[in-house]
């Protein structure tokens, strides 16, 4: 809290002329803040702030608006166009040409537009549920090994490079041909198990690093609780790096599962961008140039998508960076002015 | 020291886990390899008898028992005692049932091929992006830094088979510089000779290509670290002793940098490998991934578990070595055990 915040400095109760205001005079300026002012307090801190860092901010905002048209797209856009179906078109009708197949069509006259568009759902499921596991693991067990050390860590560590040793994308091709999962949801997790002992170790690392440092010795000292130590200093130094992750984790997901429909592992029971990319590979001679489009289209699909999540990574690093936001907010005075925001 | 001996003991142990598990699969999966080796020579024989006499049973356990290393009417236990000690003492993965080799051959021999394409890929992506990352750091905000932080996001947004797929396509078969699969020119004779190792460079060309540019990426992790690291105070200090700019570049900021991404790097030696089943598919490269695949395809189940366990060796060697020398290059954190526990 700032000076400004209490008018009640200009007159004394008494009358007189105001004590000179030092550290010895004062007594707790702190307002009775009524709910609705909390309320617009934790708005602001929360949801105003963090909006204001991200939209000024390109990469943010263009990542930030790609992930939101995916998610669009996976809502509203399969509603708005109709599902793609074989020979409801002309053969390798080429893209761009017709408003009817803006993207074209492939070798069985499917619009690559309608496929494009439908496949969505799916890889949202997939990315979500991979994403969200393997975050949520690595970072509970990176940072407790990495902060409570000595056994625990050898115990968690261990079984980390167990999960870690097992060869991922092999593990997953067996898991795959044994139970052919059908459910993008059920991918999703499978492909997470892999992920997640990855970045339980980098955590760890940087847990390693934080533990050392002079603020949480402080912590310690003042007896904190563990799960507040954990909460205020660790976690929420982590928290641009865990972000970092989980947008690097969605990626790893788009990759990974496009790489096992493209081999052909994980049956073809919903449309992906993976069966697409395969579809097309299996069809068409990559010898002939008109028709490298049908292979194209699924390829910058994904690559869009993966810019989208690697931009709006960045972006979550701005947005937890306690000084930037600070600045943006209205309700938190800030040393600097506020022209300066913004770099 | 009893740090590192922890370390190795550990390692073993987890090494052990690993193929435990992997045996857990292998054996008791539902219809598994065993059991279907078994019904499917039983037929075999009973096309031609009657019914099986004991010695026929004896000699069908016999042959599954060679194939796959695995007695199948033993104890579960019992059978797993043999599969270790077979692993573990004489190298003896059993034999693939396709390839009608021994299992440690085929891998043998498919080994050096996938660690020149992968490693070479890899290091060279490495060295060079640490490079530019330290580069880009110490020039921060000119055009050269926001330039190559560009195409570094952009590399990172592209997965390394379709860059794969994207080379294969400009380079092998709309030029065609460069040959489409394969990994050696057919007719020439291994060993040091000119045609050999220029066809060998030649296809190794694509796949390396590949595998750099998807490695790219590290620039920007250490462009940030780097960043980080020059705004602290003891680098002041540091050219105030008058210390040279070279060695504060190499000494403090680089080492300092590298610390935060020094066991992902070391995960990446670790990890190239499971790269390597679709790289290899795609440029049609015969080694350890291509090999593997195709005993998935196959359900050649003694080959499968043989790669399983190659590869997680390396795995985990990968990983010791990032943790013994992680003290080297922050001695902070030193020996995990002189830390205390709270």
């Amino acid at each position: 809290m700032s000076r400004t915040d209490s008018p009640a400095n200009d007159t004394e109760t008494d009358g007189g002329s105001p004590v000179e205001d030092d550290l010895f005079t004062r007594t707790s300026r702190v307002t009775d803040s009524s709910r609705t002012n909390r309320l617009r307090h934790a708005l602001d801190a929360h949801v105003y702030a963090p909006l204001a860092v991200a939209v000024e901010d390109t990469r943010t905002l263009i990542g930030g608006t790609i992930v939101a048209g995916f998610v669009l797209m996976a809502t509203v856009g399969v509603v708005l166009v109709e599902p793609p179906q074989t020979m409801e078109g002309p053969i390798f009708q080429q893209p761009f040409r017709t408003l009817e197949y803006p993207l074209g069509t492939g070798g069985l006259g499917k619009d690559l537009f309608a496929q494009v568009v439908h496949s969505a759902p799916s890889m949202l499921k997939m990315i979500l549920a991979g994403a969200l596991l393997s975050t949520g693991i690595g970072t509970l067990i990176g940072t407790v090994a990495g902060y409570k050390g000595g056994r625990l860590d050898t115990a968690l560590m261990g079984f980390t490079d167990l999960v870690l040793t097992i060869p991922g994308l092999a593990l997953i091709v067996v898991l795959a041909a044994i139970y052919r999962p059908e459910d993008p949801v059920l991918v999703g997790l499978i492909l997470g198990i892999d992920n997640w002992p990855r970045l339980s170790r980098t955590i760890r690392s940087q847990v390693l690093s934080i533990r050392e440092e002079a603020f949480t010795e402080a912590s310690r000292i003042m007896g904190l609780s563990e799960a507040t130590l954990l909460r205020k200093d660790v976690i929420s130094n982590l928290m641009p790096y865990i972000s970092i992750n989980f947008a690097n984790s969605a990626r790893r997901i788009i990759f990974e599962s496009v790489a096992l429909y493209f081999l052909g592992i994980l049956p073809f029971t919903t449309l992906n961008w993976g069966v697409m990319l395969n579809e097309a590979y299996e069809n068409i001679s990559l010898t002939d140039p008109t028709k490298l489009y049908v292979i194209l289209v699924p390829m910058v699909a994904i690559i869009v998508l993966s810019l989208g999540f690697i931009l709006a990574s960045q972006g979550l690093d701005r947005v937890f960076n306690v000084q930037l936001r600070a600045r943006h907010a209205r309700t938190v005075a800030s040393d600097e002015p506020k022209s300066e925001a913004g770099d | 020291m009893s740090y590192y001996v922890k370390r190795i003991a550990q390692t073993i142990v987890v090494f052990l886990s690993t193929v435990t598990v992997t045996f857990g699969m292998y054996r008791l999966m539902p219809f598994g390899p065993v059991e279907q080796m078994k019904s499917q020579l039983q037929s075999e024989y009973q096309k031609s008898g009657q019914s099986l006499s004991r010695a026929q049973i004896e000699q069908i356990n016999q042959q599954v028992e060679t194939l796959t290393n695995i007695q199948p009417d033993a104890p579960l236990f019992q059978q797993y005692l043999s599969y270790m000690e077979g692993v573990l003492l004489h190298a003896d993965f059993g034999t693939s049932i396709v390839l009608q080799e021994p299992v440690f051959e085929v891998l043998f021999e498919a080994m050096p091929w996938s660690v020149f394409i992968s490693v070479y890929g890899l290091a060279l992506g490495t060295t060079i992006s640490l490079l530019l990352g330290a580069i880009m750091a110490y020039k921060e905000g000119s055009s050269f830094d926001t330039g190559l932080t560009v195409v570094s996001t952009l590399t990172q947004t592209v997965p390394y088979y379709i860059v794969a797929i994207l080379v294969l396509i400009v380079f092998a078969f709309q030029l065609e510089w460069l040959p489409t699969g394969g990994k050696m020119t057919p007719g020439t004779a291994p060993g040091l000779n000119w045609p050999f190792i220029a066809g060998v460079v030649e296809h190794a060309a694509l796949p390396v290509l590949s595998s750099f540019v998807a490695g790219f990426g590290g620039a920007l992790a250490y462009r940030g670290n780097c960043v980080r690291e020059m705004g602290k105070g003891y680098l002041r200090l540091a050219r105030l002793r008058g210390l040279s700019q070279g060695r504060i570049a190499i000494r403090y900021v680089g080492r300092n940098a590298l610390l935060p991404i020094y066991t992902t790097l070391m995960l990446g030696v670790a990890s190239v490998f499971g790269s390597s089943i679709i790289l290899e598919q795609i440029f049609n490269y015969r080694a350890m991934g291509f090999v593997t695949f195709n005993a998935l395809l196959d359900r050649d189940y003694p080959l499968l578990m043989g790669a399983f366990i190659f590869f997680s060796a390396i795995t985990l060697l990968g990983i010791l070595v990032a943790d013994l020398t992680y003290g080297i290059i922050d001695p902070r954190v030193e020996g995990g055990a002189n830390r205390e526990s709270y």
